[in-house]
Formats: C-alpha cells, structure tokens, sequence
C-alpha cells in the first residue's frame, strides 16, 4: 500500500513481520530487560569526585611563581574575551625587572565562558586554565574574582603548563 | 439486620486491609521501582540516599506534595478542578473490591471470603464499568483546567477511552464464554489447574493486554500526558497532593489492572495441582490455602506490575493517529474474530 502522497514510505518497506509489530516489540524489550544487568555509569558526585586532566579547561587563573605573578598587564586577554569578563588595570613598578604588573585583575565568573582564548592570546603564559569546575557564589560580588583569588602557585598547574607545552602551538611536520 | 451489619462490618475490615495492605504498599512499591527500574534499564543507579536503597524515597516524595503550595488557577472550575483527583483516586480504588485474592477460609465456623465484595456475579462487568469512569477523573481535570495543553489531554483521553473499551470488552467476551460466568470467583475456578486462558484466548489475551495499557494510561498509550507536546497533559495545572493524587491513582490503576490481567488469563489465586496432590492439607477453606493463595496473587500482581514498568521504559509513545488505527482498525476486528473463533470452537467441542 502507497502512502496518498505516491511515495515509497518507511511503512511500506516493512515487511510482514514487522508490520506485525510484536515481534519488534520483544526485540525491544529483550534489549531493555539487557541493560538491567549492565554495570551503572553513574559517578556519585559528592563522595565521587572528577579528576580532570591537563587538557580539562575550568576556572581561569593567574600564575605565581616564586617571585611574583607572570602577568605584565598588558591587557590581551581582556581584548580578545568574547565575553567581556575580564578587566585589567596595569601598574608600574621598579622593584623588579618585570616594570609593568596588573594593579587590578578582576574575571567576572557570571560572564566567563570557559573559552580559553585569553590563555591562547597570553604571550607570557600567565593567564591559564585551571582543573577547578567547583565555582559556587552567595552573589553576584563574589562571583568577580579579583587578583587575591586568581593567583595561584605555578606547582598547581604543572599539568595544565605541560598539556600547553605539547598541544597549543602548531609545529609543521 | 444483625447479619447485615455483620456483612457492613467485615467488608470494612477487608477494605481497610486490602487499602493499607495492598493499594497503598502498592502504589508506593511501583513509585519506587518505576524510578528503580528505569535507572537499572538507563544504566543508572536511582534514588539511592533516603534510606537502604533509597526504599523510603516514595514516603519523602509523599512528604514533599503534602507541603507543597496547593495552586488553584484563578480561572479554572474550581468545584471540578477539586472533584478530578477524587474520581481519579476512588476509581482506581473501586477495582479493588470485587478482585478475589483467594478463595475463602473457614476459622472456626466463620467463612471468610478472600475478597472485599464476596462472589459478586457481575464483578466482570463491575470492573469494566469502574475502569470507563476514571477516564471522567482526567477529562474533568483537563477542562477544568481551562488550559490548552490540560484540554488537549482530556480529550485524548475520551477518545483513547472510547477506541479502547470497546476492544476490551469484546475481548473478554471469549473469557466469559469459557467460564460460562462473569463473576471473578467463577472465572479462576474454570481456569484451575493450569486451564489458563491465556494458552486457550491468547489472541484475547494480547488484545486485553494493550487495552489495559491504553486504560490505565501507561506507556506506550499515555497520550493524555505526554510531556514532549502537551506539557504535562491534563495534569498541567496541579500541584501538591492533588497532583500526587493522579498519580496515586495511576500506580493503582495499574496494580488493578496488574491484578486483572492475572484472574482473567493467568489463574488468579488458583495454585495449580495443590489440591488433587495433598488433599489432606489443601482443602477448600484451610487457612494454609488461603494464605499461599494470597501470596501467589500478589506475587502474579507484582510481575505484571514489573511488566507495566518493563514495557515504560521500553517502548516510544504510539501517535494519536496510529493509535486511533490500532483501536478501531487492528484491535476491534481481531477482538470479534475471537469470540467467532472461540464459539466455534466451543460448538465443536461441545
């Protein structure tokens, strides 16, 4: 039997078992009454948590090293962000040899995407990607973190420098 | 008088047992492994943090409708809007006190009969009767909604209601006609020592099967409900205890029709064999008897009530459509070329 139309529909290509319908039907429910007894994938979150690895893109932060943070303030990061959330304010020092620094540096966590484009853009490896995804805020103050909680010391993020090292940067064969 | 009010006052006892016994452990027990059962078929884990298992999750979300704000929409019918769970609930309920969980037990020299209504000879029709009013529960929820999508559902519903008690009926017309009965009591007697009907009507048995899918609104026929296109159907506008309350009676409704679907073609309470072999133990009336043969009901009720969550979360929804098709063009015509066929065949044997 054609469909009104005159095309060959998927009905029509059934044959008559399958128009049938039950034997479909256990073949289905053979498969569902299968999967009963597969192992669950469910993690538990609170006691089971999510060990990300290098390559896992989470809370932007500033590097620390030993001497101070990377960051030369020179406001990159802030230009390429599609979504406008950070804000840089450069400072001048003479203390080190570095003389420029950000006074201000404030991500807004509302508006940051997870991109990473300002990691890509940083010519000085300062602004990184972390492995925290755990970013709980009572308001909206507090979800704009500024320089205090984005610093973070460089042996945190070995893995994350490490994933950078082997896979940001294209090298011709 | 006195033995009347003997009668009022045993049916109230039996009904207060079989509503705490069995229609509420039931309905809590389906809540339960509806959720269950779908994580297990989902490869998930399911309510696992109220209680072993997660077994006090049907109490807690029981709990949480009861304190929940009662809405009431400012333009629904509110009278109607009130009434709809009610006839949900009670209907789901009605199955209840005609279906035979045993034969009877004599204690002393009291007989006791193992059903509320004891050995009504039109519990069959009774049954069907209750099972066509409970589609008023979600019609009267879905126009007093005064709500598009509730509408939408209600309607559904009638019409499903119609395309399929009709098919349903005349299914059962070939069970009838073995039994030479309609009483519940009478049909698991004739099918005794594994005279199933479902090996003598298999074709009424799947007919009746999909039928009582369509009636209880289950999956694959809960149109009424469907979420993808009509929201929540015609329980869109509820909340709190009066939404839980459809949905206790859908649980019930399928524990009833769980318990149907075993007394028509799958024996009932009847123990197969027991009696011939050990007459000395398992005569009509022992209490032993009784008891194993409430215990073999529930445990049929319990596997049909799987079957009804297995099937859920198995099969897609028909469309309104094909399930119009599947009624009146497929169901009907196969349901009056059993009864033909199985009066034929009974003249033959006669």
């Amino acid at each position: 039997m054609r469909s009104p139309a005159g095309k060959e529909t998927q009905k029509d290509r059934m044959g008559f078992w399958e128009r049938i319908y039950l034997p479909e039907i256990a073949k289905g429910m053979a498969t569902t009454f299968k999967q009963m007894f597969e192992p669950a994938v469910t993690r538990e979150y609170p006691e089971e948590r999510f060990a990300p690895t290098g390559s896992y893109r989470g809370r932007p932060v500033l590097v620390l090293e030993e001497d101070g943070e990377r960051c030369v303030a020179c406001g990159l990061c802030s230009r390429v962000c599609p979504a406008l959330a950070i804000q840089v304010q450069a400072g001048e020092t003479l203390e080190r040899d570095k003389e420029r620094y950000p006074e201000k540096f404030e991500i807004n966590m509302l508006r940051c995407i997870f991109c990473g484009f300002c990691e890509e853009v940083c010519p000085e490896e300062a602004i990184v990607m972390s492995k925290d995804y755990e970013m709980v805020f009572q308001n909206r103050e507090e979800a704009i973190l500024g320089k205090e909680k984005l610093l973070t010391p460089v042996a945190q993020l070995q893995d994350r420098l490490e994933y950078l090292r082997t896979h940001q940067y294209y090298e011709p064969k | 008088m006195a033995e009347s009010l003997s009668i009022f006052l045993t049916a109230l006892i039996k009904s207060v047992i079989i509503l705490f016994g069995v229609f509420l452990p039931g309905a809590a027990g389906s809540v339960y492994f509806e959720r269950k059962i779908s994580a297990w078929i989902q490869n998930r884990i399911g309510p696992n943090r109220v209680g072993p298992f997660g077994i006090l999750q049907p109490i807690v979300d029981v709990v949480k409708l009861i304190i929940k704000e009662d809405i009431i929409p400012l333009v629904a019918d509110k009278r109607f809007h009130a009434l709809a769970p009610v006839i949900a609930v009670t209907t789901a309920m009605a199955t209840f006190a005609v279906m035979p969980f045993g034969n009877f037990v004599v204690i002393g020299n009291l007989r006791i009969d193992l059903n509320i209504a004891s050995n009504v000879n039109v519990a069959l029709l009774y049954v069907l009767a209750v099972g066509s009013v409970s589609v008023y529960a979600i019609t009267f929820a879905g126009w007093s909604s005064n709500n598009k999508y509730s509408m939408l559902g209600g309607l559904r519903s009638a019409s499903q209601m119609i395309s399929y008690e009709l098919s349903m009926g005349l299914s059962l017309v070939g069970v009838i006609m073995i039994a030479g009965t309609t009483s519940l009591n009478g049909i698991v007697e004739a099918q005794a020592n594994m005279k199933w009907n479902v090996f003598t009507q298999p074709l009424g048995f799947i007919i009746f099967l999909v039928a009582s899918f369509a009636e209880t609104n289950r999956s694959p026929f809960d149109l009424p409900e469907a979420e993808p296109e009509l929201v929540g159907g015609y329980n869109t506008e509820y909340a709190g205890m009066k939404w839980g309350m459809f949905f206790l009676a859908e649980y019930g409704h399928m524990i009833a029709a769980s318990g149907m679907i075993s007394t028509l073609f799958f024996g009932g309470y009847d123990i197969p064999f027991v009696k011939q072999l050990f007459p000395s133990v398992f005569y009509d009336g022992a209490l032993i008897l009784g008891i194993m043969q409430v215990g073999f009901f529930l445990t049929k009720i319990a596997i049909f009530a799987f079957f009804f969550i297995w099937v859920r979360w198995s099969l897609p929804r028909f469309r309104y459509d094909q399930l119009m098709d599947l009624g009146w063009k497929v169901m009907m015509p196969l349901a009056l070329v059993n009864i033909i066929v199985t009066s034929l065949v009974m003249y033959a044997l006669r």
